[in-house]
């Protein structure tokens, strides 16, 4: 029984959970700009999976990876940008245009994949981000292995959650963006442009969805394949929830999701014998659904989420 | 005295409807313009796009000689105009602070000043008597604090021009003394200021100058000094008023006792203890600022609620089942806050609406419950000739009768059952005054003919000229009733703010 809980005393196991926590992180502060400014994008899971071709294809075809990275980030605006002119600029169902985007971008991204690479059956590999260790601090017995010993791109993912938090509190257009999404009229008062906030908000996280997509292939795989996003931008979706909405609060969620499912492996083993390995996968899944029902009794949502808004007209 | 702003020629169209014909008018450095008219008269679609809201189909605005780029709020808060909207636009996420400095910057600028901010915040506050907490969230202030907040945003803006749109809505007396005293000090600093409202009070009380607008069209101008009360409401309405008459008659026997019912849910406003005696031929008034239970006791009353504690009796003894329709059998009306929500279907037909509460009736159906149309439309006819319901036809749909008609549907499918109690919440809330004359008569009416009304009224002018007595609603608690004659607007006013409740 011990066994179970040395588990946490592991670096590996930190390290694994800060692994596995990286995309989701991206993916929910991405989410959380988006639902601050009044849109949900549910897109996110089309979004992440195009983020994660175009970022793996640019390296594969010789660019280097910072490259791709950028690559991940431009598809993933573009893809924002198609999501707000319905949901901001027309007004269209944010639900329809956002399972709509999800559609296209991951069927897109699996047919330009194939245009691309027609032949291949077995997955081609490209030479991922390597870790590599922070001077001094990466020595230090746990601590290093568990923390400073990462990809750069892992510790650009946590520059992000800090510049989000940045932006959110610090800026004019973080309050603009939480505005939109509170009260568009207020923000129409002061002679802000609702929409002009909106798109960026939208664009701006979707970009970060994409280059969450992008950390799979270019950091912790080396490989694209069909179906490899496989419900994270759908778990981004509800951790924004637990965050109440908070960049900070998103990184926490990310962190603990992520360590449930890095246990779970690990239990796995050692239990694999006597409990279903079924079991084990779930075990995140569910632990997250009792956390997000406790913390969800408290959030409160903005309230012009998904709500559209429109110039000119009889309120 | 320099003019500020010209409007020339300003039409709107909304469809076929012109909310705004042909309308002009100047604003006056400092000066204090009313702008009067009933609902849907276009007072609000005018400042809309003085604001920059709306774009007009033709006409010009002129603002110290620049020409106002229409549809563009940035360059109307530029010029110098500022607007406090009817409906208040603040984030309630956001601290004061946050909600007033928003829009002073490029929002892709990097830095977002607060210190500065607050500083000249606190000043302007100070300068204009308008107390507020900087970094309290907005969703923790009362409707003045928020009205406070809306002004200051449009001061830290520089404004010249202040738009005041219905500002005294949702404000005790006291809190709009404050309010036009506020006015009164912007006006000795230079500013200029646009008030919209129908109370007419107010209005001879604060403006300078008036201008009356009726179905889009200006009908009117006028100095306040040179003009009184009943001439505006003329001009506003377009006729004579006939205001009510009180007559008052004897109580009758008790109809209705309350004994220490308390309600206490998080769904709704609670109420503790609160004790109330009716009886017929009696209007007793129940004042108090909006959200303090008189909704709650309104729904306990009528039977939507049921009192966590203490007891309703009916006519001395009687204690019954909470519901509706048990309710209404004992002979209750009920006329609900929202209208159009609670009160009628607005998709479904007028004469459905009629009939709706008389479906046990056997003359409107038949044995097998099928509706007798013939009876129906008869019936539904008769209410709207006797309670002049002004409509093109019964088959019309509810929701295009105006706010008046509805109400005087509803209370009319009432009047048709002769009830012993009204319940009548909020009764002439958002009418015009024509239509307030209207239902305040049918509720006298009512009275004469014995019934006992509990009429729950934010308009203290109303409370006192219609009710017998009057209580005061504050924080779920119920003061003892004071005969209306003996009392007056600054004593409820004062205990409507709390004075006299433990």
């Amino acid at each position: 029984m011990i066994e179970f809980i040395e588990i946490i005393f592991t670096a590996g196991f930190w390290a694994a959970t800060i692994r596995i926590a990286c995309p989701l992180i991206l993916a929910t502060i991405g989410e959380v700009l988006c639902e601050r400014a009044g849109v949900l994008n549910l897109g996110i899971e089309g979004i992440m999976s195009i983020g994660a071709m175009v970022g793996w294809m640019t390296v594969f075809l010789g660019a280097d990876l910072y490259t791709g990275i950028l690559a991940a980030l431009i598809i993933g605006g573009i893809f924002g940008l198609i999501h707000a002119i319905f949901t901001v600029y027309l007004g269209a169902s944010q639900h329809v245009t956002g399972i709509g985007i999800t559609m296209l971008a991951s069927s897109l991204g699996f047919f330009c994949f194939k245009l691309i690479l027609p032949a291949s059956t077995t997955p081609p590999k490209i030479k991922p981000f390597q870790p590599i260790d922070i001077p001094f601090l990466s020595e230090l017995p746990f601590l290093g292995p568990a923390f400073f010993q990462h990809t750069p791109f892992t510790y650009l993912a946590i520059l992000v959650v800090i510049f989000a938090f940045w932006l959110m509190n610090s800026t004019p257009l973080g309050l603009s963006i939480k505005m939109a999404g509170e009260n568009p009229m207020a923000l129409e008062a002061q002679g802000i442009d609702v929409f002009l906030v909106r798109t960026i908000a939208v664009v701006l996280g979707s970009a970060l969805m994409a280059v969450g997509g992008a950390y799979l292939t270019l950091s912790a795989f080396d490989a694209f394949y069909f179906g490899m996003i496989n419900g994270r931008g759908w778990i981004a979706i509800a951790l924004v929830i637990f965050a109440s909405w908070k960049p900070e609060r998103a990184l926490m969620g990310a962190l603990l999701f992520a360590g449930l499912d890095a246990y779970q492996v690990r239990a796995q083993q050692l239990a694999g014998a006597i409990i279903p390995y079924q079991f084990f996968l779930m075990l995140p899944f569910l632990l997250s659904i009792v956390a997000m029902v406790i913390a969800a009794k408290r959030t409160r949502y903005p309230k012009a989420l998904l709500i559209p808004f429109r110039r000119g007209e009889r309120h | 005295m320099t003019t500020l702003l010209k409007v020339e020629k300003i039409t709107k169209k909304f469809g076929n409807l012109y909310a705004n014909d042909q309308i002009s008018f100047e604003v006056k450095k400092s000066e204090v313009l009313a702008i009067l008219g009933e609902n849907g008269a276009g007072k609000t679609t005018l400042m809309n796009i003085l604001f920059g809201h709306y774009t007009p189909d033709s006409g010009n605005v002129n603002f110290e000689g620049n020409a106002i780029e229409f549809g563009n709020t940035n360059n109307a808060i530029k010029l110098g105009i500022g607007m406090v909207h009817q409906h208040f636009t603040l984030a309630e996420n956001l601290t004061a602070l946050e909600n007033i400095i928003i829009g002073r910057q490029s929002i892709f600028s990097l830095t977002l000043p607060k210190r500065n901010a607050r500083v000249k915040i606190l000043e302007l506050s100070k300068k204009f008597g308008l107390p507020i907490d900087p970094d309290e969230l907005v969703a923790n202030l009362s409707v003045s604090e928020k009205q406070r907040i809306e002004i200051l945003k449009t001061l830290f803006l520089d404004c010249k021009l202040l738009i005041l749109d219905e500002p005294t809505a949702a404000l005790t007396p006291q809190e709009t003394d404050a309010l036009f005293s506020t006015i009164r000090n912007m006006i000795k600093t230079g500013l200029s200021v646009i008030l919209i409202s129908h109370k007419l009070n107010e209005i001879l009380a604060v403006s300078d100058r008036i201008i009356v607008l009726r179905n889009g069209s200006s009908v009117g101008e006028i100095d306040t000094n040179s003009t009184d009360r009943e001439k505006i409401a003329e001009m506003i309405v377009g006729k004579k008023i006939d205001y009510p008459k009180k007559t008052k008659i004897p109580k009758k026997s008790k109809v209705l006792s309350l004994i220490d019912v308390s309600y206490k849910k998080p769904d709704a406003p609670n109420l503790s203890k609160v004790n109330l005696d009716l009886y017929g031929g009696q209007i007793l008034g129940i004042a108090g600022v909006a959200g303090n239970g008189q909704t709650t006791l309104a729904k306990i009353l009528s039977g939507h609620f049921k009192p966590t504690q203490g007891k309703i009796i009916f006519e001395e003894a009687k204690s019954v089942h909470t519901s509706p329709k048990s309710f209404m059998d004992l002979g209750v009306a009920y006329i609900p806050e929202d209208r159009n929500s609670d009160g009628i279907v607005g998709d479904m037909e007028i004469w459905e609406n009629a009939i709706m509460t008389e479906m046990d009736d056997p003359f409107l159906r038949n044995s097998l419950g099928i509706i007798n149309k013939k009876t129906s439309f008869d019936r539904s006819e008769n209410l709207c000739e006797t309670y002049d319901v002004r409509m093109q036809s019964i088959r019309q749909r509810s929701r295009l009768l105006s706010g008046g008609n509805v109400q005087k549907l509803l209370l009319g499918r009432w009047l048709m059952r002769k009830p012993k109690i009204i319940i009548a919440c909020q009764p002439t809330r958002g009418l015009d005054e024509g239509a307030i004359a209207s239902i305040q008569k049918l509720l006298l009416e009512a009275q004469q003919n014995g019934s006992a009304i509990i009429l729950i009224s934010e308009d203290l002018d109303e409370l006192l000229t219609i009710s017998d007595d009057i209580s005061v609603m504050y924080k779920g608690m119920l003061s003892n009733p004071t005969e209306s004659s003996s009392t007056n607007k600054l004593s409820i006013g004062l205990q409507m703010a709390g004075d006299g409740f433990l």
